[in-house]
């Protein structure tokens, strides 16, 4: 029987795209990041949640340590997530922040976040949000499965059960739902449906306001320096465009009686109707 | 070498999914372009039959592995046909539909290639280096990205459902079903996760597929309004579609949301009513063949992509157009 037990949870702070003001948007077509509030990304908080319920039940069922650590990767500030995490049951949490992690995509994330996963040394599940609100890509999650060569269960929104050997989760499909398990260690994406979060506990956020978070920087998870940042991202911005709608030539027509049977009958004329 | 492969997605019932026929249309135009062929890669258990619908989509050479453990979709077994089949075809591009399946495996192929993949496009072009351009919203739909790979190949990228076509070509000339064989493309390890239930919801609501759409906003006011909806649509012969708004305030049922965070659909003719258009929203419906929009306010967003617009109240308007559309097919 194994004596530790690792859990790890990915998260990423977020702009909160869902709340957008009109001073969102810069006049040239980019991003105001500003003017957003951060949050802890949704799915992650998800993620979070399935990671305690898993070190809750593998603790009361075998007497063994388990540990829930959350990673994020971004600016020094999202330490404010880590913290969340922390007040809410995590054990640890760090932050990967590096400037020479700008201009990362999916890829090179991934890479510098499995990179940080195997400098912790032994782990056994993997949690991460299925996807963040602000690129919606959902790829993370896979890519950084493959660098760690585990397999991946995407789309987790319940966990069945866990032992120190195996998890066995319920996962949404297109259509419908499957259960599936695999042996340890693997990585899981967890979707919006899943169980919301556990709030803050009074006495975490007393002991841990003043916490520490470390900090690691590109040197201290020993990575392929080419693999990082824009380097490291094969894939290139060739242009953004801010949505603006194009005039189109439209034929006003009455609501009234007159109006709809010329429209209804001109449609009907014309095989459109 | 340098060809266009579209992962073919097979449904539990044995067809082909929507989104894997709207890609081969697709990469069809594009590979004309290009002066290549399009590829398609097939997996799975009982395919027989298959290649004729991928011929008439402008399919050159079908890829086709069957095995016994492959009757549901798993991510290892596929990771491992598609990883060994790209580094022996070396294609130009590989495109996958961005559904629950293809955006579970394409990021794990394309990790393992070190190359890039474009998420959830709803556009596909080619620049004037050759490269393929990957069109798609970001940032909550606010703005609009093109994405390039210039230095790695292959370029893949998932497309959403729906927003591309689905066309039938004349069969190519050089077609070919090619087989590979499972000893040669799955290890063992492949199976190590297991499935041990698996339920199916038909889903009853499906509009996407429908020639017109009676689509409804809060500003239909009120649940009992949404009947004149489906009573214009039962006319027409469409379905009802809805705001996200609309769904929020209980007016309809999810299934039936179009946009960003809904279906996107690309109808013969696409009737708003109380929609102002928002941009996740019209991210779901600008496409469709004909636009007409019904609202009180003459500003409205929609209004300017609409072909025809009407400045009243959608419940009043729409009556009157169940009215007319009876009468006129008593004529």
């Amino acid at each position: 029987m194994k004596k530790e037990f690792q859990i790890v949870v990915l998260a990423k702070q977020v702009p909160d795209t869902k709340n957008v003001g009109k001073d969102a948007m810069n006049a040239d077509g980019t991003i105001n990041r500003a003017a957003l509030p951060a949050i802890f990304n949704p799915d992650d908080m998800k993620a979070l949640e399935m990671a305690l319920e898993c070190r809750d039940r593998i603790k009361t069922e075998n007497n063994i340590d388990v540990k829930v650590t959350v990673i994020t990767m971004g600016p020094p500030r999202a330490n404010e997530i880590i913290r969340e995490a922390l007040y809410r049951g995590a054990d640890n949490g760090f932050v990967v922040s590096d400037k020479r992690f700008a201009a990362s995509d999916t890829l090179a994330t991934s890479y510098a976040l499995s990179m940080a996963i195997k400098k912790l040394g032994h782990y056994d599940i993997v949690f991460t949000g299925r996807q963040a609100i602000d690129g919606d890509t959902a790829q993370v999650g896979p890519q950084t499965a493959e660098k760690l060569e585990v397999p991946q269960i995407t789309y987790a929104d319940e966990l069945i059960a866990v032992t120190p050997e195996t998890i066995r989760l319920k996962r949404v499909l297109q259509h419908g739902i499957e259960i599936v398990e695999t042996k340890l260690p693997a990585l899981v994406t967890v979707h919006g449906n899943a169980k919301e979060c556990r709030s803050r506990h009074a006495h975490l956020v007393i002991k841990r306001k003043n916490t520490e978070i470390p900090m690691w920087t590109a040197d201290d998870i020993n990575p392929d320096f080419e693999r990082l940042g824009g380097k490291g991202s094969p894939t290139k911005v060739k242009n953004i465009e801010n949505v603006v709608l194009t005039k189109k030539e439209s034929i006003t027509i009455n609501s009234d009686d007159e109006g709809i049977r010329g429209l209804i009958e001109d449609l009907t004329a014309s095989h459109i109707f | 070498m340098n060809n266009i492969i579209v992962y073919c997605e097979v449904k539990d019932d044995g067809k082909i999914a929507d989104v894997s026929l709207e890609l081969c249309s697709k990469a069809r135009h594009l590979a004309d372009r290009l002066n290549v062929n399009v590829d398609v890669a097939v997996i799975g258990n009982n395919l027989k039959g298959l290649e004729d619908e991928l011929f008439t989509h402008g399919v050159n050479t079908v890829f086709c592995l069957e095995d016994k453990r492959l009757s549901f979709y798993q991510t290892l077994p596929h990771f491992s046909v598609m990883t060994k089949l790209i580094e022996r075809e070396k294609p130009y591009s590989v495109l996958f539909g961005a559904t629950p399946v293809g955006r579970d495996l394409g990021p794990r192929v394309a990790s393992y290639l070190r190359c890039g993949l474009t998420a959830d496009c709803t556009a596909l072009d080619i620049d004037e280096n050759g490269n393929l351009m990957q069109i798609r919203p970001a940032f909550g739909g606010n703005i609009i990205a093109t994405i390039i790979c210039p230095d790695v190949r292959p370029q893949m990228a998932t497309v959403r459902e729906g927003v591309m076509k689905q066309e039938v070509f004349e069969k190519q000339k050089n077609t070919a079903v090619v087989k590979l064989n499972a000893s040669e493309f799955l290890n063992e390890a492949d199976f190590v996760v297991k499935i041990i239930e698996r339920k199916l919801e038909e889903k009853k609501i499906d509009i996407k597929g429908a020639p017109i759409i009676v689509s409804g906003g809060y500003g239909m006011g009120c649940k009992e309004n949404f009947k004149l909806l489906h009573e214009l649509a039962d006319l027409l012969g469409g379905e009802v579609g809805a705001t996200r708004a609309a769904v929020d305030a209980g007016f309809a049922e999810p299934e039936r949301q179009v946009g960003q965070t809904g279906v996107t659909v690309r109808p013969k003719v696409y009737i708003a009513c109380g929609i102002s258009g928002a941009v996740q929203h019209r991210s779901g419906m600008e496409q469709s063949a004909l636009i007409i929009s019904i609202n009180t306010d003459p500003h409205a967003p929609i209004n300017s992509i609409a072909d025809y617009v009407i400045t009243g109240d959608a419940a009043d308007v729409v009556s009157k157009m169940i009215k007319y559309c009876k009468s006129n097919s008593k004529k």
